[in-house]
C-alpha cells in the first residue's frame, strides 16, 4: 500500500489540471501483472511488468514499468520505464502517448510512444505501440484470461517486439523480431489483490536479431519456469 | 393484550431493540452521526450508523406533525441525510450541492418540515460513500387517518447488503477492474457442461456472441461478497420478529442496500401487499416479491400455526441472502432454504429480441402476462422494426438502438429491437416463467416464485387512493440509461453527471418520463421531492411510488405531477451507478409566489447514491 501511495504522490500533481471539477474519485491503483522469477539452469531471473496509474475516466497517467533483472551478475538486462497518458477514443479501446525511458546493462535509449490499449472482441486484451527512437520498435501484446474456475485462471500471452531497424549496440537486425510467449495459471489467493502463479515462459529471437545473439554467447531461445504473483492494489 | 403477551412485547422489545429515537417534545429528534463496529457475523468492520449503532434508526413521525430534527455529525469528515420519499422544501431534501452545503465535522444542522404524507421510508446519507458504509435508517410515519388494513404487530424489516470493503474502496477496484466482485463468471468447467448439453456448436456460438458484444451474462450483480443484513444483522444472527398465533403482522421491507436487489418470501406464508413505497396499494396477496434497491413494501401475513417461519431474501443474482425468523418465542428457527440457482442474461436483456417470434412469445407472454386480467399492459414487439444503430460487431450500450413503437396511451410498452439472432437463450427455464411485463420477454431476471406461487409485478399494483387527478401528461422526456460496463462509466443519454446540464421543468406540468434501459443491468430511478407515478396501465390507479425500477431492455414510463419547486437530484440509486454518473439535477422553475424557490447557481457537482 506504501508503494502506492508513494506513486500516486508522485503522479498526482501531474494530473491535477485533468480533473474535472466533479465529485467522481480519483481512479487510481497498482497493477502487478508479472513479479516473478524464472528458472533456467543457474542462469535465473527476475522479472516485473507493471502499471500504476491515476487519473479519470477521460484522462489516466499511467506508469509502465517492465525489468528482467539477472541473478547472475546482477544486472538489469532490460530495464523499461514508461510515463503514458492514456485517453479513451472508443468504447472498449484507449490511445496511449508518452515517452520511454530503458537503462539496463549496456546502451540506454529514450523513446517516444503512440499506441492504443484496449479490449478486443472475445476479450483479448492488446496493446500496440510503436516506440520512436534511434532505432524503432512496434509492439504488439495479447493477452487473454481463462477461467478454469472462477479462482484458478490461465493466463495465455504473446507479445512480438519488432525493430525497424538495424542496431547492433541494441543486437537487433531489422525486422527481425523477439517473440514472447506465455502461459500462467494463477489463483486469487485474496479477492484479486494477490493471485500467486506459476507458469512458462518462452523467449524466441528471429533472423538477425537471433544471429547477434548467438554472436554474444546467447541462445536463440529460451524456455523458463516461472514463479511469481499478480498483484492489484 | 394478555398480560403474557404483554410480556413477551417488553422481551422483545429489550432482545430486539432497535434504537428508536425518543422525542424530546413532540416533533423534536436528534439524531448522531458515528462511527460504529458492525458485526455481521461473517466479518466486522468500522462502518457508519445513526445514534451510535449499528443497528438501524428508526424514526416514527406522525402525519400532519412539524418536525424538527437535529442532525450532529461526529465523523471526521462531511456528511448530509436525505430523507427518503418524503415530500418536503427542497432545502430540507439533503443532497450537498443541490439542496444545500451538507454537514460539517463536528456541526449540528437542523432540518425541519413538515410530515404531509405517511408511510414506511428511510433516510440515509448521500454523501460519498457512506449511505454503503452503513448511514441510513427507517422512517414509519403513523396516518392521520385509519389504515384501510388492520394488522396486531409492526416490524421493520430493512434490507442492506454491508461489505467488508468501503464504499471507496469498491468504487475504485470497479473502475479499475469492472468484474472485480463479480465470482459467478462463466468458466471453461461451465463451457464443457454447455457443450455436453447443448452441443459444442451451440457451446460456441453462445461464447462467441457474448465474446464479440464483450459482455457477460452473469453480469447480474457488479458487487457480490457482501453479507446481507436485516434490521444490522446478519443470516446467522437472525434477527427475529415475535408473534402469536393468529395475529396479522405488518412487515415494513425497506431496501437500504447500496447494489443488491433481493427476492422475499417467507415459506408458509403469503404475503399480502398494502403498501408501496409508502403509499397505500389495493391488497394484492402474493408469495414472493422482488424489492428494488431503495423501494419500500408493506406487507400483511398471518401466521396462523405455532411455529417460526423463515423471512428469506435472497439477493437477485443469487450470490447470497438475508435471513429473519417470525416466531412465537425468541430463539425458534424454521429451515432455512437453499439458493436458487443464479440468472443468466440472455440477449433479450441486451435489447435483442428474436427475429422470428417463436416459442419465446408464446412461452414468455402467452400464459403469463394474459392470465393477469384483461386490462393488463401489453407487450408490443415489432415484427419487422428496423434497427437502429445496431452493431453486431462491436455493440456499445449508447450505440444500442431500441426500434421506437408507437403506444395507446396509458399502456406501458417494452420496445424490443428486432432482427437479431438471439443466443443463449434458456427456452427451458423460460417457457415455464411466468411472464412479468415489465422484464423483457425472455429475459433471463424474469422472477418466479420458488413454489410456484404468485410473484409480484408492477402490473399487480394500483393506487388505493390515487393523489392527483389523473390528466394527460404535457410533455414527454426520454431518459436512455446508457453505460459502459467495461469502463464503469453509467450515464443518463450517454452523458455523465459532470458533463450534464440540469433538467429543466416547469411548475404546475405533468411529465411523462420515458426509461429507455440500454444496458444489461437494471436500474432503480430515483426522483427526489416529487411523486413517480409509474405508469402500469391503471390509468388514475396507476401506483404512486419514488423508485421506479427499469429492467434490461425494457422501456417503462412513469409521470410527476411537477408541484414542488427548486431543485432536485434524479439518479439510478445504485450507489456506484450513481457516483459514476448515473446521475442528473433536476430544476423546477416558477410557481406560485411565495411558493417558488429562490434558486441559487449552485454547482450541480455534488456527491452520493
Amino acid at each position: 500500500m506504501r508503494r502506492n501511495i508513494l506513486v500516486t504522490a508522485a503522479l498526482v500533481p501531474a494530473l491535477l489540471w485533468t480533473v474535472p471539477a466533479s465529485a467522481e474519485p480519483l481512479i487510481y491503483g497498482l497493477q502487478v501483472e508479472q513479479a516473478e522469477r524464472r528458472f533456467d539452469d543457474g542462469s535465473d531471473l527476475y522479472a516485473w511488468d507493471f502499471d500504476a496509474l491515476v487519473g479519470t475516466d477521460e484522462l489516466k497517467v499511467v506508469w509502465r514499468s517492465e525489468a528482467e533483472y539477472l541473478t547472475e551478475g546482477k544486472q538489469f538486462e532490460t530495464l523499461e520505464n514508461q510515463l503514458r497518458l492514456q485517453k479513451p477514443i472508443s468504447t472498449f479501446f484507449d490511445a496511449v502517448v508518452g515517452v520511454r525511458l530503458d537503462t539496463p546493462r549496456g546502451e540506454d535509449r529514450a523513446y517516444g510512444v503512440v499506441g492504443v490499449k484496449g479490449l478486443a472482441p472475445q476479450w483479448f486484451e492488446i496493446d500496440a505501440d510503436l516506440y520512436v527512437g534511434e532505432t524503432s520498435f512496434v509492439r504488439i501484446e495479447a493477452e487473454y484470461e481463462g477461467l478454469i474456475t472462477n479462482r484458478i485462471i490461465l493466463t495465455p500471452s504473446v507479445e512480438l517486439d519488432t525493430p525497424l531497424g538495424d542496431d547492433a549496440e541494441l543486437g537487433v537486425g531489422a525486422f527481425a523480431p523477439k517473440l514472447e510467449l506465455g502461459a500462467r495459471l494463477s489463483y486469487d489467493l485474496l479477492d484479486r489483490a494477490v493471485s500467486p502463479y506459476i507458469g512458462v515462459h518462452y523467449e524466441r529471437r528471429f533472423g538477425e536479431t537471433a544471429d547477434l545473439a548467438r554472436a554474444e554467447g546467447e541462445a536463440r531461445d529460451n524456455l523458463f519456469f516461472v514463479v511469481g504473483t499478480k498483484m492489484l492494489f | 393484550m394478555t398480560a403474557t403477551s404483554f410480556a413477551r412485547a417488553c422481551a422483545l422489545a429489550a432482545a430486539f431493540t432497535v434504537s428508536s429515537v425518543t422525542a424530546a417534545s413532540a416533533g423534536d429528534y436528534s439524531i448522531t452521526v458515528d462511527r460504529v463496529a458492525l458485526e455481521t457475523g461473517d466479518f466486522a468492520k468500522t462502518a457508519i450508523g445513526y445514534n451510535g449503532s449499528s443497528t438501524p434508526t428508526i424514526l416514527r413521525f406522525k402525519e400532519g406533525e412539524e418536525v424538527t430534527i437535529a442532525v450532529t455529525n461526529n465523523l471526521a469528515e462531511d456528511t448530509s441525510i436525505h430523507w427518503h420519499g418524503l415530500i418536503l422544501p427542497y432545502q430540507q431534501d439533503g443532497v450537498p450541492g443541490i439542496s444545500y452545503e451538507g454537514i460539517k465535522s463536528g456541526e449540528t444542522f437542523t432540518y425541519r418540515f413538515p410530515i404531509v404524507q405517511s408511510g414506511t421510508y428511510w433516510f440515509h446519507s448521500h454523501t460519498g460513500f457512506q449511505e454503503p458504509d452503513g448511514a441510513y435508517g427507517a422512517i414509519v410515519i403513523e396516518p392521520q387517518g385509519r389504515e384501510p388494513f388492520r394488522f396486531d404487530r409492526d416490524y421493520v424489516v430493512q434490507l442492506t447488503d454491508a461489505h467488508p470493503h468501503s464504499g471507496e474502496r469498491i468504487m475504485r477496484n470497479l473502475k479499475l477492474m469492472p468484474d472485480y466482485y463479480n465470482r459467478q463468471q462463466r468458466t471453461f468447467l461451465d463451457f464443457l457442461n454447455d457443450s455436453r448439453d447443448q452441443g459444442l456448436s451451440a457451446a460456441l456460438a453462445d461464447r462467441s456472441a457474448w465474446g464479440e458484444m464483450r459482455m457477460m451474462p452473469t453480469d447480474v450483480e457488479d458487487l457480490q461478497g457482501f453479507t446481507p443484513l436485516i434490521n444490522g444483522m446478519g443470516p446467522s444472527q437472525n434477527w427475529t420478529g415475535l408473534f402469536e398465533p393468529g395475529e396479522r403482522i405488518r412487515l415494513r421491507f425497506i431496501n437500504s442496500s447500496a447494489m443488491t436487489y433481493f427476492d422475499i418470501r417467507i415459506p408458509g406464508l403469503q404475503m399480502t401487499v398494502v403498501q408501496a413505497d409508502g403509499n397505500n396499494v389495493q391488497p394484492v396477496t402474493v408469495d414472493e416479491l422482488r424489492i428494488a434497491v431503495a423501494e419500500t413494501y408493506d406487507v400483511i401475513v398471518r401466521p396462523t400455526e405455532d411455529r417460526a417461519y423463515t423471512v428469506f431474501a435472497e439477493s437477485m443474482g443469487r450470490t447470497a441472502f438475508a435471513r429473519g425468523t417470525l416466531a412465537p418465542r425468541s430463539g425458534m428457527e424454521a429451515e432455512v432454504p437453499d439458493l436458487r440457482e443464479p440468472p443468466l442474461l440472455t440477449m433479450a436483456d441486451m435489447g435483442m429480441a428474436h427475429g422470428e417470434h417463436g416459442s419465446m412469445d408464446q412461452g414468455a407472454m402467452g400464459q403469463g402476462a394474459m392470465d393477469h386480467g384483461s386490462n393488463q399492459p401489453t407487450h408490443t414487439m415489432p415484427d419487422s422494426r428496423v434497427m437502429q444503430g445496431m452493431n453486431h460487431g462491436t455493440m456499445d450500450h449508447s450505440a444500442m438502438g431500441h426500434g421506437t413503437m408507437g403506444q395507446s396511451s396509458g399502456q406501458p410498452t417494452h420496445i424490443m429491437s428486432d432482427g437479431s439472432v438471439m443466443q443463449g437463450m434458456d427456452h427451458g427455464t423460460m417457457a415455464a416463467a411466468p411472464a412479468d411485463p415489465f422484464y423483457a420477454p425472455g429475459s433471463g431476471l424474469t422472477p418466479q416464485a420458488a413454489d410456484g406461487g404468485k410473484f409480484l409485478s408492477y402490473a399487480d399494483l394500483k393506487a388505493q387512493k390515487p393523489l392527483y387527478e389523473h390528466r394527460d401528461a404535457t410533455r414527454e422526456i426520454e431518459l436512455r440509461l446508457t453505460g459502459n460496463m467495461e469502463r464503469y462509466i453509467w450515464s443518463i443519454n450517454g452523458v455523465k453527471f459532470s458533463d450534464a446540464e440540469p433538467i429543466r421543468l416547469q411548475y404546475g406540468e405533468r411529465v411523462r418520463f420515458k426509461f429507455v434501459n440500454e444496458t444489461m443491468m437494471t436500474h432503480p430511478m430515483h426522483l427526489h421531492g416529487m411523486w413517480s407515478i409509474l405508469d402500469v396501465g391503471q390509468g388514475k390507479w396507476n401506483p404512486i411510488k419514488h423508485v421506479v425500477s427499469v429492467a434490461p431492455g425494457t422501456t417503462v414510463f412513469m409521470e410527476t405531477e411537477v408541484d414542488a419547486p427548486g431543485q432536485w437530484a434524479f439518479h439510478c440509486h445504485l450507489s456506484y451507478h450513481a457516483d459514476s454518473g448515473m446521475f442528473r439535477k433536476v430544476v423546477v422553475e416558477g410557481g406560485p409566489v411565495g411558493k417558488s424557490a429562490d434558486l441559487d447557481t449552485t454547482s450541480n457537482h455534488t456527491t452520493g447514491g
